[in-house]
């Protein structure tokens, strides 16, 4: 049976109660009195452990499990909420989400093991609690009947006497799930796997098939072969939850009753069972290579949006009924064409924006783990921090939401190892102890802007300048004439921290300079300002959607290409003599700096360009600090276009950054000026 | 599964310098006419460009470019086969193409004692339709995908 279809509902379910939790945890650990947080906790990890119970998670249940035991103990009292209990229960939930992780990567738990964990949650009730408490255990009762007439097809009495022959125990197992059991096919699945690891099935009633299509009520019956006893399969069984109980039959010769020919040759039945015995093995590996990656990214809709959609498509299709209606020979006609133009371009824009509003998440998903990071930070870091966010609820397209994480875990890193002074210097500073860092995320017109800000000792600029110094990123005479703002850009210069001392959050070289490729890759920008003493702040600028943007579109020689508009910094004409050549390279003095000049046509071999005309257009692109100017033949003009990527098979095509569909239905190419420095 | 058994010997057939070619149906997605194909700069030779179809961008591969014929002007008769091939979309450009053929796998011919070696690269077989000779595409290895 296929579980996958359950699986992203788990997936998607385990993480938004995971970080419910911590989210939870973190309240309780400020008011730890407030015990209607226990109970929201104790209510969501009890839902977590029913959910991997079900889907035959094993190790999350046994975790989530004796987690519960030690939330029941603070919920009833028993235990007091020390920082350690705290701490270990973090733990747990960080161990949580690494099996989430791997759920979500092959299907599969993985072989991470939770022993230690489990075992410092067993010490904390065994320690605080006088009198033992007995770990509920799902309770299951086998009951063995001893002598029943058992109805069994021919083949399988033959089977079950050969094996009881060789010496095999037979059973047959009556299994009922609990009443209030959801999913039981699901179950039943789980079940029979199990049993399969240490058993062969050999007849089930109803049939396995029917079994995983859930056509049974409460229980149903297997017959099982297997060289270990009763006991092994009841342990097998007791750590699969909603089992209401177990039935042990014991099958001999004589309770069997069947129409098997005794005569019939042992051998060949031998061969019958190992070969359904190997190509049962064979069929679970393929199974598995299936389930993998079928894991969706999804978006959680607003209903109101949906019917927005809706209304917005209503319209579209009354105006294509009435362009039908048009037949353009009436001269009236004309006027109620352009009519109908017109509403179909205003449906189309709020079409767009409906389904752009669609992909929009809250950045609250990226926002909600950073309290938990921040106060993990401060704990190793022994700085006291608060954090404040605010304009979670800003909203940014799906996949800038997937990217922006981990910018932002490096940035705030950043602001709390480097910003923020020791607690003893700030109190020699007079600064209030607790340092703060801000977080803030507001919409700015078609862009998106987040700070993160810390009050912190701000940037010293002479060291960054020193240390850009000794790691030969900028030369003596280059530092002279820096001034502030260009120093503090160094910051982003790949190979570059100025942490002291190295530590395992931040200081190893690698911080900023992925920060701003990634942006950058998104198509935002990164500033920074800082005031020495007050601390500093960091500006990120996303755009709202990666997926249509702003473009000057320019011919060359006959085709047509897309320039990404945020890529430009300014377009102009230069005459023709003015280009000078050296070493080989084309330049212009432009602006009294010398401006690299780059034919397009020769990077994107354009044959037959126009190349006699009295003055160039020169697109001038901008990567960071650098500059190059890009001939063109002629500019069409700015327009907004729909990025298309150009598929696998044209993965990594130097200098084209996708394609889009222009109005005519050509397809033209978007240039990705970043390449061509 | 049953599905893909109806298809399994049924190829689509197309023309390319007077030979019939025939590609495995379960690839073919759809048959279109040719459309404007904007050039990609940088990419494979054989590669003729991008078309758009119906909104998405598609790949287009020139087969007498890949197979190193001359290149001809466009007919009435050009079409570009639409393929899905290991979740690409990818379309070929053939001088035309007409008709579904079942060749059953027992009339289908090894060539790897027909050709010389090297040659045969594309072929996955040769089927004898009615005294037509119908050489078998491997798409894998007209695309260069390397088989998982």
């Amino acid at each position: 049976m296929d579980m996958s279809q359950y699986l992203d509902i788990f997936i998607e379910e385990s993480k938004e109660h995971l970080q419910g939790m911590n989210e939870i945890l973190l309240k309780l650990e400020d008011t730890p009195e407030d015990k209607s947080l226990l109970n929201e906790i104790f209510r969501v990890a009890h839902t977590l452990k029913g959910m991997s119970g079900t889907m035959g998670f094993n190790n999350i249940l046994n975790l989530t499990h004796q987690m519960e035991n030690v939330l029941d103990e603070l919920r009833n009292g028993k235990m007091e909420i020390s920082s350690n209990v705290i701490d270990i229960i973090f733990e747990c939930f960080d161990q949580l989400e690494l099996y989430i992780t791997q759920i979500e990567n092959d299907m599969t738990e993985g072989n991470i093991s939770s022993d230690t964990l489990i075992k410092k949650l067993e010490l904390l009730l065994t320690k605080d609690n006088s009198g033992k408490k007995d770990i509920e255990v799902n309770s299951e009762s086998s009951i063995q009947k001893n002598r029943q007439e058992i109805q069994v097809g021919e083949y399988v009495g033959n089977v079950i006497e050969t094996a009881i022959d060789k010496k095999l125990n037979c059973y047959k197992l009556k299994i009922s799930l609990d009443e209030k059991c959801m999913l039981k096919s699901a179950r039943a699945y789980i079940i029979i796997n199990s049993i399969e690891k240490i058993a062969e099935i050999v007849d089930s009633n109803p049939s396995i098939e029917d079994i995983e299509d859930e056509k049974f009520d409460l229980s149903f019956e297997i017959i099982l072969i297997t060289e270990h006893d009763k006991e092994d399969i009841t342990k097998e069984l007791t750590t699969i939850s909603d089992i209401e109980s177990i039935e042990f039959t014991v099958l001999k010769k004589d309770n069997i009753t069947s129409n098997a020919n005794k005569n019939d040759d042992q051998s060949s039945l031998k061969e019958e069972i190992t070969s359904s015995n190997s190509s049962s093995q064979v069929e679970q590996p393929t199974e598995n290579k299936n389930k993998k990656a079928k894991t969706n990214k999804t978006v959680r809709v607003d209903i109101d949006r949906l019917d927005n959609l809706m209304n917005l498509v209503s319209e579209l299709i009354i105006i294509k009924t009435r362009l039908e209606d048009i037949d353009g020979s009436v001269s009236e006609d004309k006027q109620s064409m352009n009519e109908a133009t017109e509403q179909l371009e205003r449906i189309t824009t709020s079409l767009h924006d409906a389904v752009m509003k669609v992909r929009m998440v809250p950045i609250e998903r990226v926002f909600n783990r950073f309290p938990r990071m921040v106060r993990d930070l401060s704990k190793d870091l022994g700085k006291e921090i608060s954090l404040i966010m605010s304009g979670a609820e800003t909203e940014v397209d799906r996949t800038v939401i997937d990217e922006i994480g981990d910018p932002l875990i490096h940035l705030i890193r950043n602001s709390i190892d480097h910003g923020i002074e020791e607690t003893e210097q700030r109190i020699k500073l007079n600064k209030d102890k607790t340092g703060t860092v801000k977080l803030t995320a507001y919409p700015d017109g078609n862009s998106v802007v987040i700070e993160v800000e810390d009050d912190g000792k701000g940037i010293d600029i002479e060291k960054v300048k020193t240390k850009a110094l000794n790691n030969n990123v900028i030369s003596i005479q280059q530092s002279q004439m820096m001034d502030d703002s260009q120093i503090i850009q160094l910051l982003f210069a790949p190979g570059f921290s100025t942490a002291d001392k190295i530590s395992d959050i931040s200081g190893r070289g690698v911080g900023l300079d992925v920060v701003k490729t990634k942006i950058e890759s998104l198509g935002g920008t990164v500033e920074v300002e800082s005031i020495e003493g007050k601390g500093s702040k960091f500006i990120i600028r996303l755009p709202l959607t990666l997926a249509i943007i702003q473009a000057l579109l320019v011919v060359v020689g006959e085709e047509k290409y897309a320039i990404p508009l945020n890529n430009i910094k300014e377009i102009t004409t230069i005459h023709p003599e003015k280009i000078r050549r050296i070493q080989g390279n084309e330049v212009v003095l432009f602006r009294n700096t010398t401006l690299p000049i780059l034919r397009l046509s020769k990077l994107l071999d354009v044959t037959d360009t126009n190349t006699e005309e009295s003055e160039h257009s020169i697109v001038i692109v901008k990567k960071g600090d650098k500059t190059a100017g890009i001939l063109v033949d002629r500019l069409i003009g700015q327009q907004e276009i729909v990025i298309k990527s150009l598929g696998k098979f044209l993965a990594n095509i130097n200098g084209i950054a996708g394609a889009t569909i222009l109005g005519n239905g050509s397809v033209a190419l978007i240039v990705d000026t970043n390449s061509f420095f | 599964m049953d599905n893909l058994n109806d298809t399994n010997n049924q190829y689509v057939i197309f023309n390319l310098e007077n030979e019939s070619y025939g590609i495995a149906i379960n690839y073919v997605e759809t048959i279109e006419k040719i459309s404007t194909i904007t050039r990609i700069p940088g990419s494979q030779k054989y590669v003729e460009g991008v078309i758009n179809l119906r909104g998405e961008v598609v790949p287009v591969v020139d087969l007498r470019k890949r197979f190193g014929f001359s290149t001809t002007e466009y007919t009435d008769e050009t079409r570009i086969i639409i393929l899905l091939v290991e979740d690409m979309i990818i379309g070929i450009l053939v001088d035309s193409s007409s008709e579904v053929l079942t060749i059953e796998k027992d009339i289908i011919d090894n060539t790897s004692n027909l050709v010389n070696e090297g040659e045969d690269e594309y072929i996955s077989g040769i089927g004898k339709v009615d005294n037509r000779m119908i050489i078998l595409l491997d798409v894998f290895k007209i695309f260069d995908i390397e088989t998982a």
